[in-house]
Formats: structure tokens, sequence, C-alpha cells
């Protein structure tokens, strides 16, 4: 019997079921909604769509192709790698022990050449190689409401394991990001001239003025065993020390650039600069390559050509395609919407 | 064996027993033995009779299971231990020592207490969300921990809260229903002698009610008297089984005359129970004997009381206990194909998952192999912390851990591989298809005001994907409205009726004029021949043919008041419509019934009042296949008119007694059933005093037997009819409804195969398949009606050779229809012949089963369904379709004349056969359609966005970050792209309903799974990889050297894959309205709202990354770049398919575009601007 359930279904209750015939009696409002005949626009692939839009799409990005590739050729860029010159040549089989050795002098001096004409500003970048800056261990080590607040420097959850020294004090600012700051430093000279770097207003101003409390000082920074990179001048506020901000926007990709400083003032072609910088920062450890940039910039930023490739290949594949198409539909023309295509229409012996 | 098929209740339709007549005889019980001039004493007897012949039918089940009770029927006493004891007005004993359920109902499935536990209980029956959980609760593992804990918890708690949300508010709306029909009132004897109101909730087993005209019953109540002084009420119980009809109930003799407030006495009765049609107690009376109680004594909540003034009853059921209660359960639950199919691609992406996260896994440990030793000494390691007094490592737990970990941390991170938002996705789109069928005004029934009704929700999309649809005849293909069309009185055929006048016979009663609700045609020459012009013994045999038709039925008349104060309408209310169609005919001929009680009937006659007194009535059953009646006619001789289906009456009519009459009859009766019309035969005879008297005694014993008490009625009936005289014969028409044969031509062409399932005869059912246009004259017709396994066997070897004979002759092939009968069917299904049965069935176009018993019904859906993945439909409005109905893969209810136990069993149910073909063509196209695109979008739109996640892992030493904010990845698939694919799903239309309904042709789509199969999976996935590359390595070698940090890059990417998808999705609407614009733009601009809000919160690593990301060139170039070359495959490739090997839907699609124009102006296509065709 109670198998039957389905069967023998009533209503499921008294006052339920009388409204539900009133319900059902009432007439359907017809409207376009509910007819679901709203007025539409129903677009169709036709040949001419087709090669409008892949023409157009070339049209638009051949050009742009163009022009970011012209932007990046505008683009003036020294690259200098350093990690390895850099070293006394006594000292090349075992970088990592003259980098953690403090005692060696690591002043190092590089000579460049700018190869063409360069405008001011120019940026000056160090890259990094190999540096996982968005590793899972390293990005979580952070904790941002000890940069903000200076009444939460107790505040180290997340940092590990760079929260506190041996003593339980907390590290203003803690965590692997901040610990593990980069210490290069560069100094540039054009001829006898003193190159100037300019390195304010190198870091975001949103996380000037939002993210690094004014009033927060480091504290107990770099004390620990093991010391992972730059110090902090603890009478100077996190909001500014910019090159901690800058550091820590972790990268999104394992070669990275950061910027160090800008120098506002031109650059002729075949100048040499000479470079006097402090190799203090170690990426022997990890293989990793250290490199100097010198750049402009144009309205797309550094020099990469691989957008302005991008856009022309794309550009001229869609040239291709509307070729390609129009051909297509010379030679195997279909009259759109003709009933005799039909599959019931047609021939089942033939086609 | 078509005799004692099983029938589903007591109100099986005649449709399928042409020759069943008084079905209502079931229930409105014989009332022989109340006639007072016999006073036949016990008329519990009687009640026991009617409780036999229902238990005699399995009730309420379709199956063979039966409940106790209703196996053993009458033939025991209920055992003291499975009895209710009420004590008549005595509430308080009664409810001692266990108290019964009060009488407040509960239709609600939460309170507000269990709402939460229960409906997560409920809503975690969906493996998926287990998964989720898992999950999410594996991430709160610190080693594990690759989300926050709030982020990994969202996406499922959205999810979980929009179902419940859901399912809360459906709940309160029963909570509110549930709360006014408790607090309503009744009359509730008090203990001083008088009624009082209570409200419905307080009422107490044992309590006396009483309740008056049109009030719905509070409870299940055993009659004690009623206004009445037979004992007679009327109840409604539309609100039960659906049935519009009055049903009769009884109070007992016993109980009738005393005052309510002395009433007093044991009830015993079954515990409850849902056989609706079921009740057995027996009554201790104080001073009576002890007294039987049957269904006829019992009225139940839910109906409501018509044409009586007032009844007074004892509560036995209440609340919870009663019947309509236990019968309430929801809509069945089915799974679709397309929801079946999807779940074999969640397995395959679940796959895809774990290789997935077994790449990662491998990587990572390769990588921890090989950096072992210096780990500490990178920077971005360090796995010593030195804060501790002694050294220690900082989450680091050795390279196998570490392995495993980042196994579970890939799962974690790539777990919207199996899209969450999915199925709470197809629920909305289900709700909204359905709302859009239940509002379609073709599918409204103007006759009978109602519209369609969705039931189940789950399976919208099956009816885009019907290949077979069975049929129900009576009532669904027509319309069960009987009309009286012919009569073969004394042999002679009177079938001019359609040429006869319509005859408004009206009789004056007290200077009214009461006029019969409905005329009928009468045919001219018949009325002659009544009226006496053609000889007195032909007037003699028409009258006595129209006095049986009068008679022999248990129709009640009922007075309708007319605007005009002098006119009334005389309705006559049955539970068989033929028999109404009789009584309208009788009427038309001058013989007017005009009102049946339980001791008499008058009629009449002619314009004399004459008064018949019913001395007995032997019912209906399927094994006689007749009913009869003795009645006391005004001339004193005692008459006993029989009606019933041709072959049973034949056999007992008298052999030797106008054999050219019986032999006319026949030959008239063959060409009426060939017309289409239902048959029924009617035969007299006069019993003599001594043969009444016999009769009666042994009516009296039969009645008054304690066992086996319907067989021996039984006997006596069929002892009684026998040596009948002739009168004559009837022919019905039971009319095509509207637009059948349109519909069954709509449905041949969209491929879809039509088979009627009917319980008529061969002839009958061949007639009605040529009218409905379903059977055509060149058809080779293959008929199995036999009568032994072997020549079953061999009618079917005969008819697989001459199909596969016809197959092989080529183009030239003219179709095949199989006739096969219920008796046949007997020795096929469920055998090894049903393999054959199978294979011809397959074979023929057409397929008509006659004669076929309710359960057969349902054996032949499942001959198809488990043979074939084709999907198959069922449609009727019968109970006897129920079986059939829930066998298919989708069940429709006609809700029509015979009740809503189809409708209840039922997944979708409608006014009209017709509307199949706009449900089917129009929104089984367009849901399947849907269903289908969305259900693979979702699969792609989630598949990209993990893929982007999966390629970053290469560029972070496999550490299983996500440069995309955490916010960002959860909202992905809940809010950033969840809305568009909903209102798509709901509101695209691929084709026009006209165009859709002009080519039904394009139904086959949907049958041969073109939206959604393996290989457009497959192809859609093979576009999710190029997509994810484009989103990911066009930033990746922009942004190779630069300063870009994390969350920069991070939202480039989300910003990318989010217009990305909705761009993907706009290139495949097939229809824009402003809403589609509206949710796709929308949803875009809602996400860049989000993201814009989540880089705003300076707690965040990402804080400002998207202003300064905005600022630069370098971010729009790269967005622009990544849309176009992630879209253009995708374009070159829909471009390519769509010309050149473009599919009926594209082809109508470009019909519909362009027809106009090409009707108009040119007759050439927008092509012709480009190219001049050959």
């Amino acid at each position: 019997m109670n198998s039957s359930s389905g069967s023998a279904a009533g209503p499921s209750s008294g006052s339920g079921d009388e409204s539900a015939p009133r319900r059902n009696s009432k007439r359907p409002k017809y409207s376009k909604f509910t007819q679901q005949e709203l007025p539409a626009c129903k677009p169709i692939l036709t040949p001419k769509w087709v090669i409008s839009v892949f023409t157009l799409v070339g049209v638009i990005f051949v050009p742009i192709g163009i022009a970011a590739l012209m932007a990046s050729n505008s683009v003036v860029e020294i690259v200098d790698r350093y990690d390895t010159e850099c070293i006394p040549a006594n000292m090349i089989a075992d970088k990592v022990a003259y980098i953690q050795n403090d005692t060696i002098n690591k002043i190092c001096t590089r000579n460049l050449t700018v190869p063409k004409d360069m405008d001011q500003p120019i940026y000056v970048y160090y890259q990094l190689d190999n540096f996982y800056q968005n590793h899972r261990r390293y990005v979580k080590s952070r904790n941002d409401a000890q940069l903000k607040d200076a009444d939460k420097a107790n505040k180290t959850s997340g940092c590990d394991p760079e929260k506190t020294t041996k003593d339980g004090s907390p590290i203003v600012p803690c965590g692997l990001i901040a610990w593990s700051l980069f210490n290069d430093t560069y100094n540039f000279t054009l001829g006898n001239q003193n190159l100037s770097v300019n390195k304010n207003g190198i870091s975001w101003k949103s996380d000037r003025d939002h993210k690094f409390g004014k009033d927060v000082y480091p504290k107990n920074f770099q004390n620990g065993t093991l010391r992972g990179g730059a110090n902090l001048d603890p009478n100077k506020s996190l909001n500014e020390q910019e090159n901690l901000i800058v550091w820590m926007r972790t990268a999104a990709l394992p070669t990275f650039r950061k910027l160090y400083g800008k120098i506002h003032q031109d650059l002729k072609a075949n100048d040499t600069i000479m470079v006097t910088l402090e190799n203090n920062y170690n990426t022997y450890s990890f293989n990793g390559k250290k490199k100097l940039v010198l750049s402009t910039s144009s309205w797309l930023g550094g020099k990469n050509d691989f957008l302005g490739i991008a856009y022309v290949t794309i550009g001229g594949l869609c040239f291709f395609l509307a070729t390609a198409f129009t051909v297509v539909y010379l030679v195997k023309p279909r009259k759109l919407g003709d009933p005799s295509y039909l599959s019931w229409n047609r021939n089942p012996l033939g086609h | 064996m078509a005799a004692n098929r099983p029938s589903l209740n007591p109100s099986a339709p005649p449709d399928d027993d042409p020759d069943v007549l008084p079905k209502a005889a079931f229930r409105s019980r014989s009332s022989s033995s109340r006639h007072r001039a016999e006073r036949i004493p016990s008329s519990s007897s009687n009640s026991a009779v009617a409780f036999e012949r229902s238990t005699s039918k399995p009730v309420a089940s379709y199956g063979s299971k039966r409940s106790d009770s209703e196996k053993l029927g009458s033939q025991r006493e209920i055992n003291d231990d499975d009895a209710r004891f009420v004590y008549v007005n005595d509430p308080e004993r009664t409810n001692q020592p266990i108290k019964f359920a009060d009488n407040s109902i509960r239709t609600t499935k939460y309170s507000v207490l269990t709402f939460l536990p229960r409906n997560l209980f409920e809503q975690f029956h969906r493996v998926a969300y287990v998964y989720f959980l898992i999950l999410a609760g594996l991430n709160q593992v610190p080693q594990l921990g690759v989300l926050t804990p709030a982020a990994s918890i969202l996406p499922l708690a959205f999810v979980l809260g929009v179902s419940a949300v859901k399912d809360g508010y459906e709940d309160w709306r029963r909570h509110r229903s549930d709360r006014d029909e408790n607090n309503r009132t009744a009359q509730v004897l008090a203990p001083g002698g008088e009624f009082r109101p209570k409200r419905w909730k307080d009422i107490l087993v044992g309590e006396v009610v009483k309740v008056t005209a049109d009030e719905t019953l509070p409870c299940d109540m055993v009659l004690l008297a009623t206004s009445d002084p037979t004992g007679v009420a009327y109840v409604q119980t539309i609100n039960l089984d659906g049935e519009s009809n009055l049903k009769t109930r009884y109070a007992k003799q016993e109980t009738q005359s005393t005052p309510p407030e002395s009433n007093a006495g044991l009830i015993r009765c079954e515990k409850p129970n849902r056989n609706i049609y079921g009740f057995l107690a027996s009554a201790d009376v104080p001073g009576e004997k002890r007294v039987s109680l049957g269904p006829s004594n019992i009225i139940l909540r839910g109906c409501e009381l018509k044409n009586t003034r007032w009844v007074v009853g004892v509560a036995v059921y209440t609340g919870q206990d009663t019947k309509v209660m236990l019968n309430s359960s929801g809509a069945p639950s089915k799974r679709s194909r397309l929801e079946a199919h999807m779940n074999r691609e969640v397995i395959l992406l679940a796959v895809a998952l774990v290789a997935l996260c077994v790449i990662v896994t491998v990587l990572a440990g390769v990588w921890l192999a090989n950096h072992h030793d210096e780990l500490n000494d990178l920077p971005y390691y360090r796995k010593e912390d030195y804060s501790k007094r002694e050294t220690d490592t900082y989450n680091y737990y050795g390279v196998g851990w570490e392995t495993v970990f980042s196994f579970f941390k890939s799962v974690i991170l790539f777990q919207v591989m199996i899209p969450i938002a999915l199925y709470i996705s197809m629920e909305l789109v289900r709700l909204g298809q359905a709302f859009f069928m239940i509002k379609d005004k073709n599918m409204f029934d103007e006759a009978s005001k109602t519209s369609f009704q969705c039931r189940a929700l789950n399976i919208n999309e099956d009816l885009g994907q019907i290949k077979y649809v069975f049929s129900d005849k009576t009532g669904t293909l027509t319309e069960n409205k009987m009309e009286f069309r012919c009569a073969s009185v004394g042999g002679v055929d009177y079938s001019a009726a359609s040429d006869g006048e319509e005859d408004g016979h009206s009789i004056t009663v007290d200077g009214e004029t009461w006029r019969p609700k409905m005329s009928v045609k009468t045919d001219p020459e018949l009325m002659n021949a009544v009226m006496g012009g053609e000889g007195i013994e032909k007037a003699n045999r028409s009258r006595d043919f129209f006095l049986a038709l009068a008679t022999c039925n248990t129709i009640v008349p009922i007075l309708v008041d007319t605007p005009e104060p002098s006119l009334k309408l005389i309705d006559y209310q049955g539970e068989s419509p033929d028999e109404q169609a009789l009584v309208y005919a009788a009427a038309a001929y001058g013989f007017v019934l005009m009102q049946r009680t339980s001791g008499h009937i008058l009629i009449d006659v002619l314009g004399e009042r004459q008064r018949y007194d019913v001395l007995g009535l032997h019912e209906f059953d399927s094994d006689r296949k007749r009913m009869s009646v003795i009645v006391g006619s005004p001339d004193g001789t005692v008459k006993l008119f029989v009606k019933g289906a041709d072959n049973s009456m034949f056999g007992v009519i008298q052999k030797n007694l106008d054999l050219d009459i019986v032999h006319a009859t026949k030959t008239n009766l063959h060409s009426y059933s060939s017309l289409g019309l239902r048959t029924l035969v009617v035969g007299m005879r006069e019993l003599s005093e001594h043969e009444f008297k016999k009769w009666q005694s042994a009516y009296e014993n039969a009645t008054t037997a304690l066992i086996g008490r319907g067989k021996l009625l039984k006997t006596i009936a069929s002892n009684a009819e026998r040596d009948l005289r002739i009168l004559g014969a009837s022919g019905i028409e039971d009319k095509l409804q509207q637009g059948v044969p349109e519909a069954i031509e709509s449905m041949r062409q969209a491929g879809i195969k039509v088979w009627v399932l009917t319980g008529d005869k061969q002839e009958t059912a061949i007639s009605i398949g040529y009218s409905c246009k379903l059977l055509t004259s060149e058809m080779t017709q293959v008929v199995i009606n036999s009568n032994s396994r072997e020549s079953c066997k061999r009618k079917l070897q005969d008819a697989a050779s001459m199909s596969s004979r016809l197959a092989g002759a080529g183009s030239a092939k003219s179709p095949l229809a199989l006739i096969i009968d219920g008796t046949s069917l007997v020795y096929i299904l469920e055998t090894e012949l049903e393999e054959e049965l199978f294979e011809v069935a397959t074979t023929c176009d057409v397929v008509l089963c006659c004669r076929v018993a309710p359960l057969q019904k349902a054996g032949i859906v499942a001959l198809i369904k488990n043979r074939t993945d084709d999907m198959t439909l069922a449609i009727g409005d019968g109970a006897n379709d129920v079986s059939m109905i829930q066998m298919a893969d989708v069940g429709i209810g006609i809700s029509g004349q015979e009740g809503r136990q189809a409708v209840m069993a039922s997944d979708f149910a409608m006014g009209q056969f017709r509307f199949l073909v706009p449900l089917l063509l129009v929104h089984g196209h367009w849901n399947y359609q849907r269903m289908a695109y969305m259900i693979l979008y979702n699969f792609y739109r989630n598949a990209v966005f993990v893929f982007i996640l999966f390629w970053y892992v290469f560029y972070t030493e496999y550490s299983l970050i996500s440069a995309v904010s955490e916010w960002s990845s959860v909202l992905y698939s809940v809010i950033y792209t969840a809305l568009p694919t909903i209102i798509v799903g709901i509101l695209d239309k691929d084709l026009s309903r006209k165009t859709l309904l002009k080519y039904p042709q394009l139904y086959r789509a949907g049958q041969r799974d073109e939206r959604y199969n393996l290989k457009l999976f497959i192809f859609t996935m093979m576009d999710c990889i190029w997509q994810s590359i484009a989103i990911f390595y066009i930033p990746y070698l922009a942004y190779r050297h630069s300063d870009v940090d994390v969350s920069g890059l991070g939202d480039l990417w989300i910003l990318a894959v989010v217009i990305l998808v909705n761009i993907h999705l706009a290139m495949d609407v097939f229809r824009w309205n402003w809403i589609t614009h509206a949710s796709i733009w929308g949803c875009i601009a809602a996400t860049v709202i989000c993201v814009i809000i989540i880089d705003s919160i300076w707690m965040l690593p990402g804080y400002w990354a998207i202003f300064t990301m905005m600022g630069t060139g370098l971010f729009w170039l790269c967005l622009l770049d990544i849309i176009v070359a992630g879209m253009v495959p995708r374009f070159a490739t829909k471009a390519l398919t769509e010309y050149f090997w473009p599919s009926d839907v594209q082809i109508a699609r470009e019909l519909e575009k362009f027809q106009n124009l090409n009707a108009s102006t040119i007759s050439e296509i927008p092509l012709s601007t480009f190219f001049s065709h050959p």
C-alpha cells in the first residue's frame, strides 16, 4: 500500500489546494515577456559579417601592433648583468662564501655605454632572476595591519618564520618579504660628474599614504641569526622607506624588475656611465641573476616587442582569414536560408 | 484474461472499458436494501458489499501490492490489536491511554529550529556539495590552507544559501496556509448537548462534529446522521481526488434517528491508512447489534458537503492521520537524461582535475627533492624559524609530506573545475522555464480554464528529446464528453440522429419547467417509434429500451436554478460520462429521470410521472461486465434491466428468441464500433412472482452473510441476469479533442512515434486511429489478436518477416501499423516473446494497443524504455494511466473529466492533448537547447579559470598560489559569471515558435542529442584550453620583464577571463533582448566594480593595484589582445561550420531572418551583395 503513494497522491493540504484551482484557472496574462516574445535582435554569421569582422579586426590590430613595435623600439634600455662579474676572480668558485662574508669589500665598478640618446626621466631598475617573490610561503609572510598601524606592532600573525626575535619581541616590519629586502646600491657618475638618482616617488602613492604608516618605525629589524637583506633606518617611518615599499609589492613572475630610482638628466649616445655598486644581495645561493637596468619609457612602458608582434600577427591572421573566407565563400557558395538544405529535404542518397 | 485485469481504481474510467458501465456503482451504493417496502434489516451488509467491491480492485496502487486490509477485505473482522477504538462523543476515553494526533495539520517541511539542519542535510544529498564541503574542511588544516577560511567556505555557503532561501520561502507559504487551515472553525458537540464552534486544530478523535452544506469537512468522520431521512449525504471530493461529481455517502439507519447528543457507542476502525477508497470498521451501537461500516459511511477531510443541509459525524481520523494528509506526497522525482549525461562529463572533469593535481604534485615533489638541501637558503622559502630558543623548521614536514600536501592544496585550488554553481543554476533555469511554460497562452485551456502545470521541476529539458509518445485514448485523444449517437432498437438501426432536431425536451412540474441541461439530437424515426407510430410492438420495445437507459444507472439528477425563475435545469450527476449520455438521451426521447432516492426512481414517461421502486441493484464488476437493476413498475410487474458490453451480454441473451433481432443488432454494433462509437447492449426480463421471491431470499441471505459476501452477490447477479430479451444497443460518440489529428501529424513529422494504448475494442481503436490520422489508408496493418502463446509467436514472426520484406522493398515501402490486443500482450509481455514484439513494434510507424489493462500500459512503456535510450512520454487522464505515466521518462496528465489521479502522478499537466505540440516542439526544444548549452558553458567557464590557475603554478615553484585575489577567485563562478548564463538559459531561443511549429522536423535535433554530446564537450574543452593559454600567456609575455606585481597581473587575468567568457556567451546568444544585454554587460560591469572594491581594501596586498594597472596602456592593449586572440579560433570555426555544415536549426534561423527579405525584395539574400550565385 505504501508503495502506491504516488498514484493515490492527494492534494498536499486542503487549503493549499483550494488556492491551486484558483491559481490555475487564472488566465495567463498576455505580455511580450511571458510569451517570450520580447523584441530581440538575432544576429547571424553571414559571410558579409564574418568577412567584415575579420577585416575590421585586421584593420585595427595591424596599426596598433606597428605603433606598439615603434613604441618598444623607441625605448632605450641598458641591461647589465653584474652578479658574476662583480665577484673577485679568486672567489668565483664559491660565490656564496663571498657574498656571506661581511669582511670582504663588496664595492664593484661597472662601465655602461649609452647606445642611443636617452631622454629623462631615465628609470633605474634592478632585475632579479629566478627569485620567486610569488612563492606561497613568501607572499603570505607579511602583516599589513602592522605596517599601517603603530599600535599593532605586536600583530605578527602570518609573518612566520620571521615573526619575532629570539626573545619574543616583534619584528617590525615582520615577515620574509621585508626580511629579504634587496640591498645592493648603485652610484652613477657620468664623466666625473655625479649622476644623482632620485629615490623619491618610486613607490605607489597609494602605498605610501594608506598602506605604510607614517608613524610606524622599524623595530628589531634584521637582528636575527640570519640576515636576509637590507637594514632599515629605524628613525625613518615606513612610509618614507620607499625601497621597502617597492620591494613589498611582490612581483608576479620569477624574473622581475624593481624600480631603484630615477635619473632626471638626458644622456647622449656613447656616453659612458660608471656605476659604483655594492654587491650585497645574495642571489648566489639559488643561482639568481642580478641585472642593472637603465631604461627610458614610452606610452607602452618598457621595452617589449611581444605585444607589437602579437598584434601584428593577429591582425595579419585576421586579414588572412578574411581572404580565406572570401575565397571559400566564392568557391562553395551556399544560399542562406534555403529550405532545400534542410536535412529532410535533401535527397537521402545524394549529399 | 482481460476480464480480470486489475483496474486501478474503482473510478477506473470507462474509456478502457466501454463495456464497463457504471463504475459509479462502485461507490455510489446500491440502496435496494434500504428500500423501505422491503426493509431488509441489515444495511450493514450492504456496506460490506461496497467495501468488498472496492477492495477487489487495488485501489490506489498501480502495482500488485495491496495492503492487508485490501487483500482480506470483508473476509475478516478487524483484529483488536490493529484497530483504533473510537468512543462516540467521548473524546477523553477515546484518547486514553494513547492520545491520537490532534487535528492540526502540518505540510511544512521545516520549523524555525529544524530549518537549518534539515535543509542542509537535504542539500548535502548532492555529492558535489559534499565534495566542496570536504575541500572547505581540508582547507582549514593549517598545512593545506590555500584560501582564507572565510573565502574557502563562501562559494558553497552562497549556493547553499540561495537554495535555502528558495526552500525557506516555499515552506513559509505552506506554513501560512497551514495556519489558516488550522484556525478554521467547525461546529463541535459540546458537553451541554449543543454544537459550539471550535477551531479545526482542536478537534479530537471521538468528538461529534456537525457540518452544514457547502462546508469543507475538517477531519475524517463516520457519518452518524444526515438531514436526509434515509441518511444520504452528497460530497464533492474535488480536493481529494479532483473528481467534481457528487458522491453519495450514507449514515447508518441505527444512528440516523438518534439525536446527536445521545450518540454513544464504540467504533472499531482500521489504523489510519492512505487508501481513500477503503475503510473498514464496525460499530457497536447501544441497543443494536454490531454493524459494520465501509467506505461509504465515512466522509473525508477536504471534501465538501453538497446538496445536503447538514450531517453529523464522529471524528475518527484527525490531522496527520486523515487520508488526505496521508496521501499528500510531492511530485515524483525524476532525473533528466541531460543531467545523467552531464554527470558523465562531471566525472571526466573530475578525472581531469585529478590529472592536473597529479602533474602539479609530481613537479612539486621533484622540485623539492632537487632543492632539498638549499631550502633554507632560498629567501622565498626559508624553512627555518629562528625566533624560538631552538631553531625549528617552519611549516615544513619533509619532502614526502610536502608533496602530499601539494596534492591536496592543488585540489583545493583547482576545485572549481567541478562547477559548483551549475546545480543551483540549473534549478533556477528550470524554475524560469517552468514559469514560461505555465504562462504560455497557447497551452491555456479555455474550456476548463486550466493553464499548464509543472509538477516536476527537474525534467524540463527531457521534453526536447522525446521519441515515443504513449497516449491513452479516452479523455486524452478524445474529449470524454459522451454523446448519444446511434441506437439499434429491436434490430433496427436509428442513426439519423445527426440529421434530427436538437430536442430540448422539457417537463412541467408544479408550474415550473424542468429541462435537461444538455439536449440531445433525436432520430425522428425512433421518436416516432416511441410515440407508437410504428406499431405497438416497436413502441413497447423502444419504450422499454429507454426505460432501461433511464433506470439502469447510478445517475443522480440535480436541479439547477436559472436566471428565469420558472425554468430549472436538470443536471445529471454521475461518475460515468457514458451513463450521463444515456440518461440525457432517454430524457430527449421523453423518459426524463426526475428523482432518484435510495428507494425509488421518479421518471417522467412521455409526460406521465411514474414511480419505480428499486428492489435490487447488481453493480458492475469486471467479470460480468454488466450491471442490472430490479425495479417494481407502477403496473405491479417486477422487471430486470441489464446493460453491458456486447460480448458479455450476448452470452446471457435468450438464444432462441428474436434470432433475427440479435443478428441485426450484432451487425449494427459492428458498424457502430467501426465508426468509433462506444457500444452497449441493453436487455431486460420480467421476473415472475416466484422468481422474484427466490431472488429476494437469496439476496437477503447473501447480504447478511459474513464470509464471501461479494462472491455470493456476484453469483446471485449472474443467476438473475439470464435469458434476457434483447432490447437494443446504443452507440455513444466520444468526440475527438480539437486539433488531435494535426498534433499527431506534427509529432510524426518531428520523428516522434505515437503509440495509442486503449481499453477499447479493436474496431473502435482502429476507427479512432483513422479519425485522428494515426492510421492512413496506405498503411499495412498487422493485427495480432491471439488466444495462445503459440499463435502469438507465429503472428509475431509473420509480422517480423513482413516488416523486413517491406524494408527490403526500399523507397517504395509502405508504412506499417501494428495493432495488438491485451489478450495477446498477456502472452507476450514479460516472456521471451517480448524481444520479438520490440523488434516488430519499433519497425512499425504506428502501434495501436487495444483492450489493454493499466498494468499492461506500463509494461508496454517499459518494453521501449528498458531496451532503448530513447526518451518516452506517456500521456493520459485517468487513474488507469497512472502506472504508465509513472513508468515513462516524462509523464503528462490531462486535467480533464476524469479526476486528478493522473495529474497527481504526472510530471506535467495540461488541459488538451494538442498542447503536446507546443510543449514538445516549442518549449521542449527550447528547454533542451538552453539547458544543454548552459551545462556546456558552465563546464567551459570554470575550466578556463582553472587552467589559468594551473599555468601560473608553473611560475611559482609549484607552490600553489593564485595571482588572482582569492576573493575574486571564489566570486568568479558564483557572481562574476553566473547570472548571464542563467538569464540566457531561461530566455534565449534559437528559433521562434512559428518556425518550430512550421518545421516539426527541427525537433529531431534534440532526439539526436545535437546540442550536448561528448564531441561537443571535448570541442568545448579544447577551446577552453586555448582560451586559457591566450588569457595567461599574453600578459605573461607582455609583462615578463617588468615590475608588475602579483595583484596587478592577477587583476588583469580575472578581468580578462570574465570578459572573455561573457563575450563567448554573447557570441552564442541567439536572440538579444534588453534583458540579455543587461545581464551580460551588467555582469562585466559588476565584475569591474567588485575588483575595484576588493582593491580598495588597504588590508589586502592588492591595494590599489587595479587603478595602477588601468592607468597604463599596456593593460588595455593586453585585454583587447586576449579577447580577440581567445575568440578568433572559435569565431572562425563557428563561421565555418555554420556555413558549410549547417544544422537544420541553423538553416531555419537563416530562413527566419531572411525569408521576408527573400519574399519582398529581389528574391536574393544579402549574400548576393558579395557574390552571385550560380
